[in-house]
């Protein structure tokens, strides 16, 4: 293979002198100045801007309508149409999940309950959203279509126990999802 | 008693100039660059901080476009743990940020702010010391604020920011040549150096720049003072890009550059000493564009011709004259510390090697020739033609010479492989 020797491109006068280069460069930074103050900066529509450059100003405006479908904020657990609560306790979510925010405390169905062949369901289940990635693995291998990444983006609290989502706050959060493969119904 | 009215309005000069003029220009400006440096990079900038009416129980925050952020920085900084490294040379570690910020104070005393204020028939200049050295003076002093960055770098025993001190004093000494060598065309036209008196005759017979009125009437220019503009045009260019050099401002801010450095000088400094460095490079700013105003683009004055008449307003006995002209003053001021900012995020840093080149071998020779230039223009009206013709032909050769010279040393660099 032959070395293929590269010449650097020759500079002219103009280019060397360099003040052509600087007045260039002060009309582009004028340009965006002035398109940001007249809120016509590139890409401020799509971006939802507040007028001003391409920054959409938070607790006023939220993005929540720009969000894509694919979006993962906040893990939460689903009940399906029939009101039964989908996870079975197996706790493949609380091994899997990298940060081990996961902690799940298992229990048994009573026998008298109409969803007594599902056997188990879990009595503690909380998520520690300080140790949370949002990484999805939980919803990724649960095998009971049980846990969702929903859109909640905005966690916060005032201490360290407000952030540990529980049982309640996550079906809370979670809501119902209809659709979803219901293998415990009976054969019709 | 005669002395001590004196002496107290002195002090009241002093405090008034210094510390309810130029001092509040520093958050002032320090607010700019955040607005400004964000409007051109498409953003918002800071436009929160305001008066919290809501914790005094009312609905609405005022937002005052995120003016009160410099203080918010400022408490910010105060409330910070000053931290001193225990491998630091404590006596020089703690004198430097005072030494930046003293000599960028002190120069303030020479800059005229506006026209004599008339208090019931009594005249008072608005300068605090009427030197007739100015602008030495100020290179005299402002040249010491290298002792503080120097001392920072060195007392820190820390490899960046010693690197950032030795940058600071190369940097300082190459382009105070420069700085010195261009401002001479700006004195021989003048004849003076005393600041007042030089602002006085551009307020009369046109700025530096601007030179389109004489004897306080529009148009009555000689061909020689419009000939003159050019020597002051290369004066004002190279007097303008040695000012950044001096300040450490962005396309010459070596000593402090974040991406080869960590932080330059000031790594190791923390809380209020770190504010002391920040502040001192923004005094530093404001002095360097009241300087170049004053000697180039005419000061406080209105221009025009106007100046003559605004002087004498006067209400309720009290001339006001000089109130607007201080405000023409910082109106022009403002304007040229908005030109920094933008020059800061519009050049990119200068390659070490490429900023000494630079100093030592365009602007210093440029700067020279600009002498020459400047003085065969001012006094070719004395002068025969032969002699004109001979001097300009001279200073083409030496133009060319120059020029030449400084093409054969350039190293041609060498080629690493075949």
């Amino acid at each position: 293979m032959a070395v293929v020797k590269l010449q650097r491109p020759k500079l002219n006068f103009g280019e060397k002198i360099y003040f052509g280069a600087l007045i260039k460069g002060f009309f582009l930074t004028m340009t965006h100045a002035v398109k940001t103050l007249r809120g016509k900066s590139v890409g401020a529509k799509e971006l939802a801007s507040s007028g001003l450059g391409v920054t959409m100003q938070f607790p006023e405006q939220r993005w929540d309508s720009h969000m894509p479908e694919y979006y993962r904020g906040a893990p939460t657990l689903v009940t399906d149409e029939q009101g039964r609560e989908r996870c079975v306790s197996c706790q493949l979510c609380e091994f899997i999940c990298p940060p081990k925010a996961i902690k799940i405390t298992p229990s048994e169905i009573p026998s008298d309950d109409p969803w007594a062949k599902v056997e188990k369901r879990p009595l503690e289940f909380d998520i520690d959203m300080i140790r949370c990635i949002y990484c999805g693995m939980c919803e990724e291998v649960c095998p009971e279509q049980a846990i969702y990444l929903r859109k909640d983006y905005l966690i916060t609290g005032l201490k360290r126990a407000d952030m540990v989502h529980d049982k309640k706050k996550l079906y809370e959060i979670g809501g119902t999802r209809v659709g979803l493969v219901n293998k415990w119904n009976e054969l019709k | 008693m005669d002395l001590l009215i004196q002496l107290a309005i002195i002090i009241v000069k002093i405090v008034v100039l210094t510390f309810i003029v130029v001092l509040p220009l520093v958050p002032v400006s320090v607010y700019f660059e955040r607005r400004f440096s964000a409007v051109i990079q498409d953003r918002v900038g800071p436009n929160r901080v305001g008066i919290p009416f809501t914790l005094l129980g009312f609905k609405k925050d005022f937002h005052l476009f995120g003016l009160v952020q410099p203080m918010a920085d400022g408490l910010k900084l105060f409330l910070k743990e000053d931290f001193t490294p225990d491998h630091v040379r404590k006596a020089f570690f703690w004198l430097a940020p005072a030494l930046t910020v003293v000599p960028a104070l002190i120069t303030v005393c020479v800059i005229p702010f506006g026209s004599p204020i008339s208090i019931f028939g009594h005249a008072e200049k608005l300068v605090i010391a009427d030197l007739d050295i100015g602008p030495l003076f100020v290179f005299s002093v402002a040249s010491l604020s290298v002792y503080g960055i120097t001392l920072a770098g060195w007392s820190s025993n820390s490899k960046f920011p010693f690197i950032g001190g030795v940058r600071s004093t190369a940097q300082m000494i190459s382009y105070e040549i420069a700085l010195g060598l261009s401002i001479i065309p700006v004195l021989l036209y003048y004849g003076d150096l005393n600041l007042s008196k030089i602002v006085q005759f551009q307020a009369d017979n046109g700025w530096l720049l601007l030179p389109f009125w004489k004897n306080g009437q529009l148009g009555h220019t000689d061909l020689n003072t419009l000939l003159y503009w050019i020597p002051a045009f290369i004066a004002f260019l190279i007097f303008t890009v040695s000012i950044f050099a001096e300040t450490n401002r962005m396309p010459f801010d070596l000593p402090e550059c974040e991406t080869e450095l960590v932080g330059g000088y000031h790594t190791e400094y923390s809380s209020m000493k770190f504010a002391m460095f920040f502040m001192g490079e923004y005094a530093a700013m404001v002095i360097g564009s009241a300087l170049i105003i004053t000697l180039f683009l005419g000061g406080w004055s209105v221009g025009f011709g106007l100046d003559a008449s605004i002087a004498k307003w006067e209400v309720f006995g009290i001339g006001i004259g000089g109130f607007i002209h201080m405000g023409c003053f910082l109106t022009k001021l403002i304007g040229f510390i908005l030109f920094f900012i933008l020059v800061r995020w519009t050049v990119p840093r200068f390659r070490y090697d490429q900023l000494m080149k630079l100093g030592w071998v365009v602007f210093f020779e440029a700067a020279l020739i600009n002498v020459f230039l400047a003085a065969l223009i001012l006094a070719a009206p004395q002068l025969k033609t032969v002699i004109i013709g001979i001097g300009s032909v001279l200073l083409i050769v030496l133009t060319f010479a120059v020029i030449w010279v400084a093409k054969v040393s350039e190293e041609t660099p060498k080629v690493l492989r075949a």
